[in-house]
């Protein structure tokens, strides 16, 4: 996927401008800010299940060749194939192949965050294979052609009138009159048509929640029963996911199981929680004749050693954006590429590079909510400030911001001359503003005033206030 | 939330008075002032030291401090963050405490201050020392010297914003609420969405005043439908950036540091309120 994380700030005053979007944004905090709070205080263990699930993931990482060639040994007595795959093209490529080899026409695909990160669809459909999304938010984006804008919910900026719009245009086989105005109309209608692509479909490609080093199993959650019928109906399963989805047991997913649908949604499990163990058996009824495991890189393992490590302990629950401020100001789209809000501005950079994402991890009042929120407990505001290090160190942060520091820093360290000089700024804006008691534009302070008054000071500093009740009291 | 040692303080099991403090060695508090008190509203320092005096402590404010050094750790410049931090250590750490009117610049020494010096171990034992010594001013007050109740009266109905770092850094939640309790005349109606940010943060304000004025304009929205007639919060940034906020959408709210309330002293014109014209005027 092409990034326009640079454009964030021109993306971001179009997204605050788009009345649409800005209703649509408005669902965040009951949906799932409060079904959150509510499922999260009916669990005592909760906090400590936070903590296993770090250690569980924190093992893991220091750990991750073991694992993960553990879980290929797995797979393969299974009669799986593990496709080890460094870069977004390698992986494309590999699923293209499969896709050949089974003369597919059509693919199903279940929800995948690291299916959009390697831009599956438009290369699939650029190569003649046509990529059919299940989950009901994948299929309106899809319909709408455009990217996910969160990563649980993907057409979160959708708004019903929307989707009705976008259903009557697509579906025209349909009475034009029918109703379309509640979730479940939708999810009839899209269920209606999907059946049909399920049967015809000659590959499944699904995302995956964990990889079970101990068993060799893919497991994924959803609510739709779209990735059972995805990962079951097509003649080969094709699971893409990154290596960090590893966990050493089943034991080991049930635990992070617990804190998973808690996070995302509030629920207390997800509708379907599905296991994949290799492919159909001589004994079963069903199942997909061949499976392969896509096991993607794209930088992660750079990431291992470094102070982004802790980043890589995420499940994708999506808290953190529930959580955010900005987020909930902006929507997902503004971030410009694959992954938004904190997560997306950690994990953006530490794989897109920090040249293209510097924004991410800039535009954030580090109000901790996210940190406070994730299962995980990924230190999100620290890594962005690592960021932050980063591009201040190469130079990156923008050369006034640099100037303003290194005045600051200069009066900051010698405080005889500091005193002076707040005394003389303090007195100034403190005779300027005593009538209104404000400023409604100040010089150098544009970005300041352009959206808010600024408060004028009271006009004398307090250690000049000090030193003089100071000298009253020991003369008095 | 755990306190550190505290050897300079009543070991009595319920020192909820001022007098109890006073029967021991009074514990001697540095006062950081923070730049935007220092600067903008000096009557926020000096209901600190009202509080932290009647509370029983020797209160100290020592002359070479500036600023915590936050802008620079959020913006990546570490250098002069280090700096700045090592002249507040410098100049804090002989005393017994250090208490800030804020948990942002209280929330940067306690926790941030170790941090900034971890590859050098000398400057990180003394960073920690100083660390563990400090707090937020509403905390130190109800958690280290187990203060129930203040001298204040202030009719009204107040609401409270909990500023970010105070609330998730230092658990600063519950302790100016219970001070508040104990202010007469004066009735608190709970903000909804008290914990969320106000849009403030630092450097973001101006770096992305868009983003930043969504986030206040829903914040002084959420202030003026509770009907308060005045909004407190701990953090006087957090507080620019509301009253610015609320005077730009012509709302009649007023805006104080909890501290003021506390301390008894609000009499002074409320954050972005004109002088009183006529003979209180000073000078």
């Amino acid at each position: 996927m092409q990034s326009t994380s640079r454009q964030f700030k021109d993306n971001a005053h179009r997204a605050l401008n788009d009345a649409t979007l800005q209703r649509a944004l408005g669902n965040v905090k009951t949906g799932f800010q409060e079904k959150r709070a509510q499922v999260v205080s009916e669990l005592p263990e909760f906090e400590a299940l936070r903590d296993a699930g770090r250690d569980i993931k924190n093992h893991v990482l220091a750990n991750l060749d073991f694992y993960l060639e553990r879980f290929e040994e797995n797979v393969t007595a299974n009669g799986g194939h593990v496709h080890w795959c460094r870069t977004p093209a390698e992986a494309r490529e590999t699923i293209l192949e499969i896709c050949r080899r089974r003369e597919a026409k059509t693919v199903t695909k279940g929800k995948s965050m690291v299916a959009e990160e390697i831009g599956l669809n438009d290369y699939l459909e650029e190569h003649g294979v046509e990529p059919i999304e299940t989950d009901l938010g994948e299929y309106i984006i899809q319909l709408r052609h455009e990217p996910p804008s969160h990563i649980i919910a993907p057409a979160i900026h959708v708004t019903r009138e929307q989707i009705a719009e976008d259903f009557r245009r697509h579906h025209t086989d349909l009475d034009p009159n029918r109703r379309l105005e509640e979730p479940r109309d939708f999810t009839d209608e899209a269920r209606a048509k999907l059946r049909e692509r399920y049967f015809a479909a000659d590959v499944g490609i699904t995302g995956a929640n964990f990889l079970i080093a101990e068993t060799g199993s893919t497991v994924i959650v959803t609510n739709e029963g779209n990735g059972d019928m995805t990962q079951l109906l097509g003649k080969a399963h094709v699971v893409v996911a990154s290596l960090e989805k590893i966990v050493p047991t089943l034991e080991d997913a049930s635990t992070i199981l617990r804190l998973l649908a808690r996070s995302a949604t509030g629920q207390e499990m997800s509708v379907y929680t599905s296991f994949s163990t290799g492919p159909k058996r001589d004994a079963d009824m069903d199942g997909p004749e061949e499976f392969h495991v896509v096991l993607l890189d794209n930088g992660r393992s750079a990431m291992l050693g470094t102070e982004f490590q802790d980043m890589l302990r995420c499940i994708r629950c999506a808290a953190c954006m529930n959580h955010c401020p900005v987020y909930a100001a902006v929507g997902g789209h503004a971030y410009g590429w694959v992954y938004p809000g904190p997560m997306g501005s950690v994990l953006t950079p530490s794989l897109i590079g920090v040249e293209e994402a510097g924004h991410l991890p800039n535009a954030s009042t580090f109000c901790g909510r996210c940190e406070s929120v994730c299962p995980m407990r990924i230190p999100l505001p620290k890594m962005m400030r690592h960021y932050r290090q980063r591009e201040f160190e190469k130079g990156l942060s923008p050369q006034k911001a640099r100037a303003g520091l290194s005045v600051w820093s200069y009066f900051a360290t010698r405080p005889s001359l500091y005193r002076l000089a707040t005394r003389v700024a303090t007195g100034l804006l403190g005779r300027m503003g005593r009538g209104k008691g404000r400023f409604s534009s100040l010089p150098l302070a544009g970005g300041w005033t352009s959206v808010r008054d600024m408060p004028a000071p009271e006009g004398r500093t307090f250690h000049d206030l000090y030193k003089e009740r100071a000298a009253a009291g020991t003369r008095s | 939330m755990a306190q550190s040692s505290s050897a300079n303080l009543p070991t009595s099991a319920n020192p909820t008075s001022s007098s109890d403090a006073r029967a021991t060695k009074a514990p001697r508090v540095g006062l950081f002032v923070t730049c935007l008190v220092d600067m903008f509203r000096p009557s926020v320092g000096f209901a600190a030291l009202k509080l932290l005096e009647d509370a029983g402590c020797t209160v100290v404010v020592p002359a070479e401090q500036t600023c915590c050094g936050q802008p620079a750790f959020n913006s990546g410049d570490n250098k002069d963050a280090r700096a700045v931090a090592a002249q507040v250590i410098e100049a804090f750490e002989g005393l017994d405490y250090v208490v800030a009117p804020s948990g942002s610049c209280a929330g940067m020494i306690r926790e941030h201050y170790p941090e900034l010096f971890a590859d050098d171990p000398a400057m990180a034992q003394r960073a920690q020392h100083v660390a563990k010594r400090t707090y937020e001013l509403t905390s130190f007050l109800v958690d280290v010297l187990g203060v129930t109740s203040v001298d204040a009266a202030m009719s009204g109905t107040i609401t409270y914003h909990d500023s970010c770092s105070g609330l998730r850094e230092l658990e600063v939640k519950t302790q100016p609420r219970r001070l508040l309790a104990g202010v007469k005349e004066l009735t608190l109606t709970e903000l909804p969405g008290a914990e969320v940010c106000c849009g403030f943060g630092g450097t973001f304000c101006v770096k992305y005043p868009e983003i930043s004025d969504k986030m206040v304009t829903n914040k002084a929205e959420e202030i003026v439908a509770t009907g308060a007639d005045t909004l407190l919060a701990g953090d006087l940034g957090c507080l620019l950036n509301m009253a610015g906020k609320l005077k730009r959408l012509g709302a009649e709210t007023k805006v104080r540091h909890v501290a003021e309330v506390l301390a008894g002293m609000t009499d002074t014109p409320a954050i972005g309120d004109p002088k009183a014209v006529g003979p209180k005027e000073e000078r």
